[in-house]
């Protein structure tokens, strides 16, 4: 990297102003003439058997364009799936419907308000059926979810790859370390609890169908612009360069616009249908039930030590809740939580868990996806532990830990490689500055009191950055989708003939700054300054084909595909210019808008002179073709493992249960950093998130099905003024698997936070003897641990 | 987040006003609109007509009546806060503004509307209660004064007629040796949201015993209640702490106490004579 690198330094990100003066633009801000717009007729009935839909009078409504019910829609088949196991989505449905707010029928008119009406108009009969919603009755499959089909739709179990022989010789394993006289055998059962995510711009749909060209142009605020593109093209029987998404500004995703989602079909196909602009955007009642939710698991965490802190086995074995349908990756979710289910730690750990479908929406990916609810058991576990024998929870941690000279090479007890780490590296200084001693000696201060302070420690590894292309293998593949190697990263970088650039590149962002991150990147290579570099993504027709934004990927991935793209253009650039300036090209360097011969900085061209000449083939060298630009597709060797620690303070009021969060340190490692603002921005939302989780958030379903936390009056976010001001730093451990040496750090702080806090709850009611309380940490659960502890 | 069609109506004075809700029986007053539009948007109500009444002159005030003060209709949340007068006369209700909703809500809500909405969880109508206030109600037919302890009808549901504009609330000012107090465990924790169970004491302190008291609880049942076992047992005692804690176990004495997402009926209870030692004690300690 040169000597000017804008690489790591603090830089601002260039997309604000526009966003914080409302002067984006959001898919539903597009205005197109004559676009109809869509209400949905949705089921109040989490199993019903839908006797008839009666649209008569809907249909007569001034303004209404049509009513579709599954009749209509029914030949397109259901929704797609990356990981097709289990039941998928019909698109509209007349038959079962099997969740609160599955849509029934579709009604397009002239505006949104008049399609409201016109969908309360319809009438459906309904004959309720008995619902599951408890994991445990769902998986004794006393109800089935789907007529004639076993619940549970896949049971995950780990090592990864392991055959029963070598499972069977893993639990002897651990059965054998229980019975030794110093084990110490430590079992809690634990909700993690399901969450609704909550953009805050919702989820928007607009299809264009040109019956003129037979093509479409699709605005939907989604993270996967180019799977959408080709769902769209399956659906309607046409290739991918028939139909353009445009993902404009989207206003947060966090997993839940990683779906291609029925409501996107649908209104393609009504704008085929009725030859005009189509748009629906959710409501917020609405999303609670048709936008997907994440987490909801309930598992048995185990671990077998001995009284001295050594970890023998850690054994997890729950139920995850997938709700009705299967969509994008839902069954693969608990997965990813197998991925690193052993964490950072070297000892033998047995996993399993039983994914089981419920009278609910559908779960998939909510930022973490997997990998916080498996951090969260094992975490939680670990600090009982601790607490049991007696020890630092640090040095409990820091005893078990994959040694830093085990990398490279390191092999998770789970069976995959994990790139680099330094775990007991990055535990020290967090434990320093957050002035680890210090902090139990003043919570052991307030104790004497008889104040409730406590101290919460957590340390998690998460794996992402996917890639590699080779995850096809393991039944990860958007071929479903027309995408069969999306798992690639790719970027085109173009330098125009004045000497600006662009770059293209294929993710979908919803908030991650890309804006800023790729300018940075081409800036950095070209020594150009990051005015001059226009960014496109989210856009399928602009973009070279890639799968889009989630997973903490884009940097690790998309970035590391920008880097290699800017490196090829620079490499032009330099036999242009060093042509141009009589030099060698070994001694071109690129800095302040141009390229100029080494010690000689006088003797420079401009990039708009070098892409002048790059656009004039007559002065060019023999043998280079003419044009300034380069793709280039990266493939990671593996996915990235970045790492971390957490502390959180808290102060409990005993007579109410009320939680404090006093002070809240998080030490991140995500190998170099690119933007720090930005990769701090990211933890901050992060941990709020986890902490979302920890204290405040919560989708409850009555036994009926019927979601009681589906508004936001009662389904509570964390807002800035419940939260401390973060104190963050970092250790750095570059990953060897993308040039950039970058990790991805977009749901770190969620998987490190949510125990962070719980471990610091449980900590601080420990002198009355409470020893786990289920999230989310309301007042009321916390007073009752209280005095359930006491009785 | 689409309400069914409704006409809007906005008079500029308070004859138009109270015209345009005789003539359209079915029509809602608009205020501040952080109770009304979002129950209109989720189609929870669905008027005819709404009748805003943010263009009247003369609402906007917090005024010095001498022996009273006075909340005008389109006083916010954040006005009641920052003010000095209701800070003297009627803390309970200065706190409980001060801990109403976010910035936002306290910008656009008003005091008078939150009365008059009378969520069961809501802040302003315990304050009023302990605070003995009296509600102004004015229609085309003259105007009434309703006390506040008369006014909370049910979950919801106050006294007030649909043709009636509240165009203030009267709180009588405190004399020596009262004061009063508002303390809360809100949804999101802390003081933060809607009470989960909240209540509000006034106390007159003479001749070192309790001569005056009310508390009223809000939260923890189908409406705010005063509770007068409380205050029956504070009367004459020497406000110890073992006296109010005394008195605070009679909390929700005559109150069907509710479950709901935020708390079990036992947890309700308890909160509610937490608060209720809380908020007197506050008092208490104001008074002097
Ligand atoms: C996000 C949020 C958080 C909140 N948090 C809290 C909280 O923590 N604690 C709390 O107590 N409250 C809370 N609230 C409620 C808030 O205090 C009330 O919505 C607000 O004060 C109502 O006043 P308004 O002027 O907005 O009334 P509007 O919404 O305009 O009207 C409310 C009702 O009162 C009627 N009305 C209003 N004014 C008059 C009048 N002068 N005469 C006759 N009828 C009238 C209307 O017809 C309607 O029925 C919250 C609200 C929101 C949106």
């Amino acid at each position: 990297m040169s000597s000017t690198s804008v690489l790591g330094g603090v830089v601002r990100r260039r997309e604000d102003p526009a966003l914080i003066q409302g002067r984006g633009r959001y898919t539903d801000d597009v205005k197109l003439a004559a676009t109809a717009h869509v209400a949905f007729v949705r089921s109040p009935y989490a199993h019903a058997q839908v006797g008839s839909v009666d649209t008569s009078a809907a249909a007569a409504m001034e303004g209404v364009l049509a009513v579709y019910t599954a009749a209509d829609t029914d030949h397109l088949g259901p929704l797609i799936a990356q990981v097709p196991v289990g039941a998928l989505r019909p698109l509209l449905n007349s038959g079962t419907v099997k969740h609160v707010g599955e849509a029934v029928a579709m009604v397009v008119a002239e505006d949104p308000y008049v399609a409201k009406d016109a969908a309360d108009a319809v009438e459906v009969d309904y004959d309720p059926l008995p619902a599951v919603v408890d994991l445990k009755h769902s998986l004794s499959d006393e109800v089935p979810v789907h007529e004639g089909a076993s619940n549970t739709l896949i049971s995950w179990v780990g090592p990864f790859g392991a055959d029963e022989a070598a499972l069977a010789e893993l639990q002897q394993g651990i059965e054998a370390a229980k019975q030794r006289d110093d084990a110490v055998v430590v079992s809690q059962e634990m909700t993690n609890q399901r969450l609704i995510p909550v953009p805050i711009e919702p989820r928007s749909v607009m299809a264009d169908y040109q019956a003129g060209y037979d093509r479409f142009d699709i605005y939907s605020s989604t993270q996967i612009p180019s799977a959408l593109a080709g769902a769209i093209g399956k659906y309607f029987g046409m290739s991918m360069n028939q139909v353009t998404v445009k993902a404009m500004e989207v206003g947060g995703g966090f997993g839940c616009k990683l779906n291609v989602y029925n409501d996107e079909v649908l209104v393609a196909f009504a704008s085929k249908h009725l030859g005009r602009p189509v748009k629906w955007t959710e409501t917020r009642r609405e999303a609670a039930n048709s936008t997907i939710q994440g987490r909801g698991w309930v598992a048995t965490a185990t671990v077998t030590g001995t009284e001295d802190g050594e970890i023998l086995g850690f054994e997890l074995e729950g139920i995850a809740d997938m709700g009705a349908y299967s969509q994008n990756f839902t069954v693969a979710i608990p997965f990813l939580g197998l991925f690193v289910g052993s964490g950072q730690y070297g000892f033998p750990t047995y996993w399993k868990m039983d994914c089981v479908t419920t009278h609910t929406m559908t779960t998939d990916a909510y930022r973490g996806a997997g990998r916080p609810e498996a951090a969260y058991y094992l975490e939680r576990i670990i600090d009982m532990y601790a607490r049991r024998i007696g020890m630092d929870p640090a040095d409990v941690r820091r005893k078990n830990y994959i040694s830093s000279s085990e990398f490279p090479g390191a092999v998770s007890p789970m069976g995959f490689p994990m790139d680099t780490g330094d775990y007991a590296t990055n535990l020290d200084a967090a434990l320093e500055t957050a002035g680890w001693s210090d902090l139990l000696a003043e919570r052991d201060a307030a104790r004497a009191e008889g104040r409730y302070v406590g101290v919460g420690l957590a340390t998690y590894v998460e794996v992402c950055g996917f890639g590699p292309s080779g995850l096809v293998d393991l039944g990860f593949s958007w071929a479903e989708y027309q995408m069969p190697s999306a798992f690639n990263g790719s970027s085109l970088v173009r330098v125009h003939p004045d000497g600006s650039a662009t770059v293209s590149i294929g993710t979908g962002p919803s908030g991650q700054g890309h804006q800023t991150t790729w300018a940075q990147i081409v800036g950095d290579g070209l020594g150009l300054d990051v005015e001059r570099i226009r960014v496109i993504h989210g856009d399928t027709e602009e973009a070279p084909p890639s799968i889009g934004t989630f997973g903490s990927r884009s940097a690790a991935v998309d970035g590391a595909a920008c880097y290699e793209a800017t490196g090829k253009v620079r490499a032009k650039a330099a036999r242009i210019a060093a042509h141009m300036l009589e030099a060698s090209e070994e001694d071109i360097e690129f800095a302040d808008g141009g390229a100029h011969v080494a010690g000689a900085p006088d003797s420079s061209v401009s990039w708009g002179e070098i892409a002048a000449c790059a656009y004039q083939p007559h002065r060019l060298p023999e043998g280079l073709e003419g044009g300034l630009e380069a793709h280039a597709i990266f493939s990671p060797g593996n996915a990235t493992w970045p790492f971390g620690t957490h502390i959180a303070v808290v102060e409990v009021d005993p007579d109410t249960g009320d939680v404090d969060l006093l002070r809240y340190i998080g030490m991140d490692d995500c190998g170099n950093v690119i933007s720090p603002m930005i990769v701090d921005g990211q933890i901050h939302g992060g941990i709020a998130q986890g902490i979302g989780q920890a204290m405040f958030e919560d989708a409850v379903y009555d036994a009926d099905g019927n979601l009681l936390s589906g508004s936001l009056v009662d389904y509570i976010l964390p807002t800035a003024s419940d939260l401390p001001s973060f104190e963050l730093d970092r250790t750095v451990t570059p990953t060897d698997v993308n040039p950039l040496g970058v990790k991805g750090i977009g749901e770190a702080g969620t998987i490190g936070s949510a125990h962070t806090v719980v471990n610091a709850v449980v900590d601080a009611l420990e002198p009355l003897g409470v020893t786990h309380i289920d999230m989310p940490l309301r007042p009321r659960r916390v007073w009752q641990a209280i005095q359930d502890a006491r009785a | 987040m689409y309400p069914r069609e409704f006409e809007y109506i906005a008079p500029s004075d308070l004859d138009e006003a109270l015209a345009a809700l005789d003539a359209n029986p079915g029509a809602k007053v608009l205020a501040g609109g952080m109770s009304l539009l979002p129950m209109m948007k989720m189609r929870l109500l669905s008027p005819d007509a709404v009748v805003d009444i943010g263009r009247i002159a003369g609402l906007d005030q917090i005024s010095d009546n001498g022996d009273s003060i006075s909340i005008g209709a389109l006083v916010t949340h954040a006005e009641v806060a920052a003010s000095d007068l209701v800070m003297e006369h009627g803390a309970a209700l200065a706190t409980a503004a001060s801990w109403t909703g976010d910035r936002q809500v306290r910008n656009r809500g008003t005091c008078c509307g939150s009365l008059v909405h009378a969520d069961v969880a809501a802040d302003q109508p315990v304050a009023a209660l302990a605070l003995a206030a009296t509600m102004v109600a004015v229609s085309s037919s003259g105007t009434r004064e309703i006390a506040a302890a008369d006014f909370f009808v049910d979950t919801m549901m106050s006294a007030l007629e649909p043709n009636e504009i509240l165009t203030e609330v009267r709180i009588p000012k405190a004399g020596p040796g009262t004061a009063s107090a508002y303390d809360k465990l809100g949804r999101r924790g802390g003081h933060t949201d809607y009470a989960v169970a909240g209540v509000a004491a006034s106390v007159t302190r003479s001749n070192g015993s309790i001569s005056a008291a009310t508390v009223a609880v809000t939260g923890v049942g189908s409406k705010p209640v005063l509770v007068g076992e409380v205050a029956d047992a504070l009367v004459g005692s020497d406000g110890s702490e073992a006296a109010v804690e005394a008195a605070a176990a009679h909390a929700t004495c005559g109150i069907e106490v509710l479950e709901d997402l935020y708390g079990s009926v036992a947890y309700k209870t308890h909160l509610a004579q937490v608060f209720t030692a809380r908020a007197v004690n506050a008092a208490l300690s104001a008074a002097g």
